[in-house]
């Protein structure tokens, strides 16, 4: 299994030009993220969390500032391959059923595995994501939840070393939400890999990390870092904690406070 | 149950269709150089099943390269437009004006080119056959989901990798739309190259049976037509069902002719 790296992410700054002028959408970002760590970013939409994961996934380059990982400087063929990606549509392909869904992450960057191994691996992670006995479903035999479920063993399988998370529960219902954020801590324990997510929802962001980055609405600036102190294993009853609510309460006021102010600059 | 049902009723349909035209034949004392019965037709086709049988296969060639020519092309063309800009705002007006052309009427102008057989049969039905192929796979390979091609580049796939495991099977299900349509332009293709430049087909055999009023051969040979045309057509159904997996109800699927 390959070490997670130490995330640096120095001054980071992007900007696109589009037909109304130039759009900043990640205004000097300093952030550093512990190896195998869950990191996530909150913040209001369009404030630029999407553009940020690109960056770390190696498929945009950013107009100023860097990214380390373990101290040297990502470029685009450094990170492919290292990188797992789940975003909120599950991205699955049609064709394909959700055993050799799971197995093409492997067959692009884990070439050296053969195709024994990399069944295994995918019928592995399948089992421990709840899937056993949907090997030959393909994704439209299959609900949301369980789509999204293929979705994270293929970005697991490969073992990645960072694993990017763009609002992958943002499109289910509350109680399968519920659900696979619980799963995904199961399933991230058995893993020694960094999770950088992100959402917008306040609650998944306590339940699930243990660093918390606020951010503002565009040009995406971060207002705040929070450290998560709750115990592992997190379930049901670390949602009915005061100190979960007070938590939350703190973090909605700095989204609150700071939505309008971004409004009025553009 | 239901299904068993619709199927049963599907199949009356048939019946009655024929069922109808046997009546209206019978009733109204119809001539048989003007409609033969059904009945009479199944006669003659029996009577005659050296001559459809020998004329079949001269048919079925043209119809099969003209197709394959215009499948190959076609799909060359559709990967040109789908990975080149250049190309594809080179080409693309010329063919969309191309295919709306009638190119039957160039047949005649072929026998002139290419003389008299197989040539000219081939060509006319490679040249209907061939725009549905390229405007649709066209279509179909540039439609595929940028995102999934971005989440490619994330694992470092190479541009071969991403052509053989995400557009090639995304553009598949508009690729065999397009076949179902071609197939049929083919046959309509090869039996006008046979009307026009040919001495033998079921296409020449319908127009000489025309010419000496046979009606009973001209309708056996248009039987026979069709019934080719339904096993091609069904050839692509079952070369679509071995090829295209699990995406029968993620829709997306358009033909354009």
């Amino acid at each position: 299994m390959s070490k997670a790296p130490h995330i640096s992410i120095k001054g980071l700054s992007v900007s696109f030009k589009s037909r109304t002028g130039t759009v900043n959408a990640l205004n000097n970002i300093s952030l550093d993220i512990a190896p195998g760590s869950f990191f996530t970013i909150v913040g209001p939409s369009g404030c630029g969390k999407t553009t940020l994961l690109k960056v770390l996934s190696g498929v945009l380059q950013p107009s100023g500032g860097e990214v380390l990982f373990d101290g040297v400087a990502i470029d685009k063929n450094k990170v492919q391959g290292q990188v797992g990606y789940v975003f909120q549509r599950s991205l699955l392909l049609p064709w394909r059923n959700a055993l050799d869904n799971v197995m093409l992450t492997m067959e692009v960057a884990r070439r050296d595995m053969s195709r024994a191994d990399r069944e295994r691996e995918a019928r592995h992670w399948l089992k421990i994501a709840g899937l056993e006995g949907f090997e030959k479903r393909f994704p439209h035999e299959l609900s949301g939840g369980m789509q999204q479920r293929v979705s994270i063993c293929r970005a697991l399988a490969f073992r990645p070393k960072v694993l990017l998370m763009d609002e992958p529960f943002a499109a289910l219902d509350e109680i399968t939400r519920e659900t696979l954020q619980e799963e995904l801590l199961r399933l991230w324990m058995q893993t020694e890999t960094t999770v950088v997510f992100i959402t917008h929802s306040i609650p998944e962001a306590l339940l699930l990390s243990e660093q918390i980055a606020v951010m503002s609405a565009r040009p995406g600036r971060v207002l705040e870092r929070i450290e998560v102190p709750f115990p592992r294993p997190r379930e049901e009853a670390t949602r009915e904690l005061p100190e979960f609510g007070a938590m939350a309460g703190h973090v909605r006021g700095l989204l609150r406070h700071r939505e309008p102010v971004a409004a009025t600059a553009q | 149950m239901y299904r068993v049902g619709v199927t049963v009723g599907q199949i009356l349909v048939f019946l009655l269709f024929f069922a109808i035209w046997e009546g209206i034949v019978d009733f109204f004392h119809i001539k048989p150089v003007i409609l033969p019965p059904p009945s009479r037709i199944a006669e003659v086709m029996w009577e005659q099943r050296a001559l459809l049988l020998t004329n079949t296969w001269p048919t079925f060639v043209a119809i099969s390269l003209g197709f394959i020519y215009a499948v190959v092309t076609g799909f060359v063309i559709a990967v040109g437009i789908a990975y080149s800009r250049i190309v594809r705002e080179l080409t693309y007006p010329f063919l969309v004006t191309a295919q709306i052309l009638p190119k039957i009427a160039f047949a005649p102008l072929f026998l002139i080119w290419f003389g008299f057989g197989l040539t000219p049969k081939i060509v006319i039905a490679a040249l209907i056959a061939f725009f549905p192929v390229v405007i649709n796979t066209a279509k179909g390979l540039s439609s595929v989901d940028s995102e999934l091609l971005q989440y490619m580049d994330s694992l470092g796939a190479s541009g071969w990798e991403k052509f053989t495991k995400i557009s090639l099977p995304w553009a598949m299900p508009y690729f065999f739309a397009a076949l179902k349509i071609s197939i049929t332009l083919a046959i309509v293709g090869a039996v006008v190259g046979e009307f026009v430049a040919a001495g033998e087909g079921l296409g020449y055999i319908i127009n000489a049976s025309n010419i000496s009023l046979d009606t009973e051969l001209m309708f056996a040979a248009i039987v026979a037509m069709s019934l080719l045309g339904i096993v091609l057509f069904l050839v692509i159904v079952a070369a679509e069902r071995l090829f295209v997996n699990g995406v029968e109800e993620n829709g997306g699927v358009q033909a354009t002719m």
